[in-house]
C-alpha cells in the first residue's frame, strides 16, 4: 500500500539524519543559565522573582500573562543575578533571567523516578490544569501555549489527535530519539491528551525513515486502544501541521482556519512526552533534547537532553573541539532554521537543534535571473507561485502580493532549495508577507 | 486585380460604418469631465509620487479644482514647489501662501565606523527583512541597517549609499521630500524638514532610545539624553533619553552652538564652520 502524504508540492531532501543512532545523553549544567521570558507566541510573562532570589530546578520564574502566554519556570537551582534585555540569538534585545548555578537541587513535589506512571486518574479540566502550570508550550517551532491545543472551543467538535513524529527537518533527530527512547511515555501522553479533549482517537504520524521509531511504537501501541501509528512518505515538509492533517486525513484546512475547524488537533512528540511528564510527574518544562549535527564542523555529534536557558557556546564546546572551522550556527534545522548571531545565545523551548554548517556550505552561491523554470510553483506545498511574489516585491506591487496569498506562506524554504538560479526566494515570502500585513 | 481591390472595399467599408457607429456613440456616452482639472494636471510634474497625499497627479488635480478657498490652502505639491502652486493659484483664481522648501534628512549617523556590524547578513539585500528577522546589522538597533531599501523607493534618483559610510546620503538638489524614504524606512529615520536659510539646519542625527551608557556603547555618535541642548534651546524636548529639535528652532541663531556643545556630536548643523 502506497504510504500517506500531502497531495500538493513538497520536495525529497537528503535529510543528513546523522544523529539518529546516537543515544539521548544529558549535557550536564552551564554555570549561567540566561531564560528569556517570552519563549512563546503571545504575550511575555510577568517576573515574579527579584535580583538575589535563590531558586530550584522547578520554581515559577514568570507568570502567564493572559490566555496566550506561558509560565516559564528555572531550570536550574541557584541565584537570580540578573534580569536584564540581552541580545538573542537573532539579536534581539530580550528581557532574560539569569541565575547562576549553584548545585542541583529540585522543588520537592517533582517525581524524578524512571519509572511509568500508565493510571491517568485526573478530570479533563485538572489536565488542562497541569499542562498551564508546566508551562508547555508547542515544542516543534511555533510555540503556541498548549493549553489552548488541549481545550476545545465551544461549537468545534474534535475527533482525532495528530502527534507528530515527522520530523521532516533536516539533520534534527531530537523527536526521533524520544520517540525510541520514550514510546510508552509518549502513547500515555497521548491518551491524558485525549482524555483532555475527550476523545478516543490518536494518530502518531512517523515519518518512514524512521524504522526504530516505527516498530517500537507500533509494537507498544497494540497494548493501548485508540491509539495507532501511521507511517507517512519521507517528504519536506510533511511536519507541518496543515500537511500533515491533509495527508493522515486528507482533510484540508483552509488559509484562514485552525486545524480544530477540521476536527484536528496536532500536538508534536516533544510537546506530548512534555505532557506525560507534567501530569504524570508534575515536571515543569524545564528541559529538552537538542540534536547537535553538522557535516564535518564537529566531532562529537549527538542529541542531548539540555536545560533551558544553557547558551549555545556551552553545547558547541561540548562538540567541538575547533569551532574554527565552523562558518554558520544554525538554531534549529537546515531549511527552517535561524544562523544566530551571538554564541551564547540561550536554547529555549524551541530549540529543537543546533547545527553547526562548515565553512563551505555556510556560503551562499550568487543569485542569477529566472529562468521561469517554475520548479518553485511545483515544490510550494501551499500552492503559491514563489517566483511572481518575488518579482511583485521588486516593482513594489502590492496589490498584486494580496492577490498572490503570500500570507498562506508557511516559510518551509522549498522554494528557495529547489530554485536553479538560487534566488532567495524565501527571503521574498518573508518580505512580501511583512508588507502585506502592514497594508492591512 | 480584383480580388485585391475587394478586399480593400469589403475592410475599407467595415472600418467606416465601424468608424461611423463609434463616432455616435462616443458622443452619447460622453464623460464630462471637468476642463480645470486638465488644466491643473498640465502644470503638475506628473510623476505619481504621492507626496501630497493624494492618489496621483490626477487626484491632485480634481482635489485643486473642487477646493475652496480654504481647502485649497490645505493642499501642496512638494515636487513643483512654489511656482507651480503659484501657477495652479493664479489658473484657479486662488492665492496660495509661500511655503518653505522641505527636504529629507537621515536621522542616524551610525556609519559603518561609528556602529560596526555585529553580523554579514548573506540572504536578500532588504533593510524591512533584516529588521524582521533581526533588529539592526549594527549594535544599535534603533539605528541604519545600510541596506538601501530607501534608495530603491527614491524615484528622483535622490539618494545613494555612501561608500564610506554605509549610510544613504540625501542630494539636497534633486529631493523634493516626497516622503518615500519615510514610508519604506523599516527604523523610521528619515524626516521631512525645511530646508532652512542658504541650507542651513539643525536636527539630531539619531533615534536611539536607550540609556546613556548602552546607547554610547553601541554607537560612537547616538543621543545621550544628557539634557544639554535643551539649556541652550528650551523648546527642544527630550523624551525616553532621546533629544527631538522642533523645526521652528532658528538654526542660524543657535546651530553652531547646539552643535559644539553636544558630546556626541548627534546633533548636526549644515552650515558649519570649517574650523
Amino acid at each position: 500500500m502506497r504510504k500517506k502524504t500531502f497531495p500538493l508540492g513538497g520536495i525529497h531532501l537528503d535529510k543528513h539524519k546523522l544523529t539518529s543512532s546516537y543515544p539521548i545523553v544529558d549535557a550536564g549544567l552551564p554555570d549561567m543559565v540566561y531564560i528569556p521570558i517570552k519563549q512563546h507566541i503571545g504575550a511575555p510573562s510577568k517576573i515574579l522573582v527579584q535580583k538575589g532570589d535563590k531558586v530550584k530546578v522547578g520554581t515559577l520564574l514568570a507568570d502567564a500573562d493572559g490566555v496566550v502566554s506561558a509560565d516559564i519556570h528555572s531550570s536550574v537551582s541557584g541565584e537570580v543575578v540578573k534580569i536584564d534585555d540581552i541580545i538573542d540569538a537573532d539579536a534581539y534585545p530580550e528581557t532574560m533571567i539569569v541565575i547562576k548555578v549553584e548545585g542541583d537541587e529540585f522543588e520537592p513535589d517533582i517525581d524524578l523516578s524512571p519509572d511509568i506512571i500508565r493510571d491517568i486518574p485526573y478530570s479533563p479540566a485538572e489536565i488542562v490544569d497541569k499542562i498551564r502550570r508546566a508551562g508547555i508550550v508547542g515544542m516543534g517551532g511555533a510555540g503556541y501555549p498548549t493549553p489552548i491545543k488541549t481545550t476545545i472551543p465551544e461549537g468545534k467538535k474534535v475527533d482525532t489527535l495528530i502527534v507528530n513524529g515527522i520530523e521532516c527537518e533536516a539533520y534534527l533527530t531530537a523527536d526521533d530519539r524520544l520517540m525510541v527512547e520514550k514510546a510508552e511515555e509518549i502513547i500515555i501522553g497521548a491518551k491524558i491528551i485525549n482524555k483532555a479533549l475527550g476523545i478516543q482517537n490518536a494518530i502518531i504520524a512517523i515519518d518512514e525513515n524512521k524504522p526504530e521509531a516505527i516498530r517500537i511504537l507500533s509494537d507498544l501501541s497494540k497494548k493501548y486502544v485508540g491509539v495507532n501509528v501511521e507511517v507517512c512518505q519521507s517528504k519536506y515538509p510533511q511536519g507541518a501541521e496543515k500537511q500533515l492533517i491533509a495527508a493522515i486525513t486528507g482533510r484540508e484546512v483552509s488559509p484562514a482556519k485552525l486545524p480544530v475547524d477540521v476536527g484536528c488537533i496536532v500536538q508534536n512528540v516533544g510537546t506530548v512526552f512534555a505532557v506525560y511528564e507534567a501530569v504524570q510527574k508534575n515536571k515543569p518544562l524545564y528541559e529538552r533534547i537538542v540534536t547537535i549535527s553538522g557535516d564535518d564542523a564537529a566531532e562529537n555529534l549527538g542529541n542531548y537532553r539540555v536545560r533551558i536557558g544553557t547558551p549555545a557556546s556551552f553545547i558547541i564546546a561540548k562538540s567541538t573541539s575547533h569551532p574554527k572551522h565552523i562558518g554558520k550556527i544554525i538554531f534549529g534545522g537546515g531549511m527552517m532554521g535561524v544562523s544566530a548571531v551571538n554564541m551564547d545565545a540561550p536554547l529555549t523551548k524551541l530549540t529543537s537543534g543546533i547545527l553547526l554548517l562548515n565553512d563551505k556550505d555556510a556560503v551562499k552561491p550568487p543569485e542569477t535571473a529566472c529562468i521561469r523554470c517554475a520548479q518553485c510553483v511545483d515544490a510550494c506545498p501551499m500552492g503559491l507561485r514563489p517566483f511572481a511574489i518575488a518579482s511583485a516585491i521588486k516593482n513594489n506591487d502590492f496589490a498584486e502580493l494580496k492577490r498572490l496569498h503570500t500570507l498562506t506562506c508557511i516559510e518551509c524554504g522549498s522554494c528557495a532549495f529547489v530554485c536553479p538560479a538560487r534566488i532567495p526566494l524565501l527571503d521574498y515570502c518573508k518580505l512580501g508577507k511583512l508588507e502585506v500585513k502592514k497594508q492591512s | 486585380m480584383s480580388v485585391l481591390l475587394t478586399g480593400i472595399l469589403v475592410l475599407g467599408g467595415i472600418g467606416l460604418v465601424a468608424a461611423i457607429i463609434l463616432h455616435f456613440v462616443a458622443q452619447k456616452f460622453a464623460v464630462e469631465s471637468n476642463p480645470r482639472v486638465q488644466a491643473v494636471e498640465k502644470l503638475l510634474p506628473g510623476v505619481n509620487c504621492g507626496a501630497c497625499g493624494k492618489a496621483g497627479c490626477q487626484d491632485f488635480a480634481r482635489a485643486c479644482a473642487s477646493a475652496d478657498i480654504e481647502t485649497f490652502k490645505g493642499l501642496y505639491c512638494s515636487v513643483g514647489g512654489n511656482s507651480v502652486m503659484q501657477q495652479i493659484a493664479t489658473l484657479l483664481g486662488y492665492k496660495t501662501p509661500e511655503r518653505d522648501p522641505t527636504v529629507a534628512v537621515l536621522r542616524c549617523q551610525g556609519s559603518c565606523e561609528n556602529a560596526p556590524s555585529k553580523f554579514e547578513f548573506t540572504g536578500l539585500k532588504s533593510c524591512r527583512l533584516v529588521a524582521r528577522i533581526s533588529t539592526s546589522q549594527s549594535e544599535c538597533p534603533y539605528g541604519c541597517i545600510r541596506m538601501g531599501d530607501c534608495v530603491r523607493a527614491c524615484k528622483f534618483g535622490a539618494l545613494h549609499i555612501s561608500p564610506d559610510t554605509g549610510l544613504p546620503v540625501v542630494d539636497e538638489n534633486k529631493c523634493v521630500s516626497c516622503g518615500a524614504c519615510v514610508a519604506i524606512c523599516p527604523k523610521k529615520l528619515f524626516e521631512i524638514r525645511p530646508k532652512g536659510k542658504d541650507g542651513k539646519r539643525v536636527y539630531v542625527a539619531c533615534r536611539n532610545q536607550q540609556k546613556g551608557a548602552v546607547a554610547r556603547q553601541n554607537c560612537k555618535v547616538a543621543c545621550i539624553g544628557c539634557m544639554k541642548c535643551t539649556k541652550i534651546v528650551p523648546s527642544i524636548k527630550v523624551q525616553n533619553n532621546l533629544s527631538y529639535i522642533p523645526t521652528d528652532v532658528d538654526a542660524e541663531k543657535f546651530g553652531q552652538e547646539l552643535a559644539d556643545t553636544c558630546p556626541t556630536s548627534a546633533i548636526v548643523y549644515t552650515g558649519k564652520k570649517e574650523q
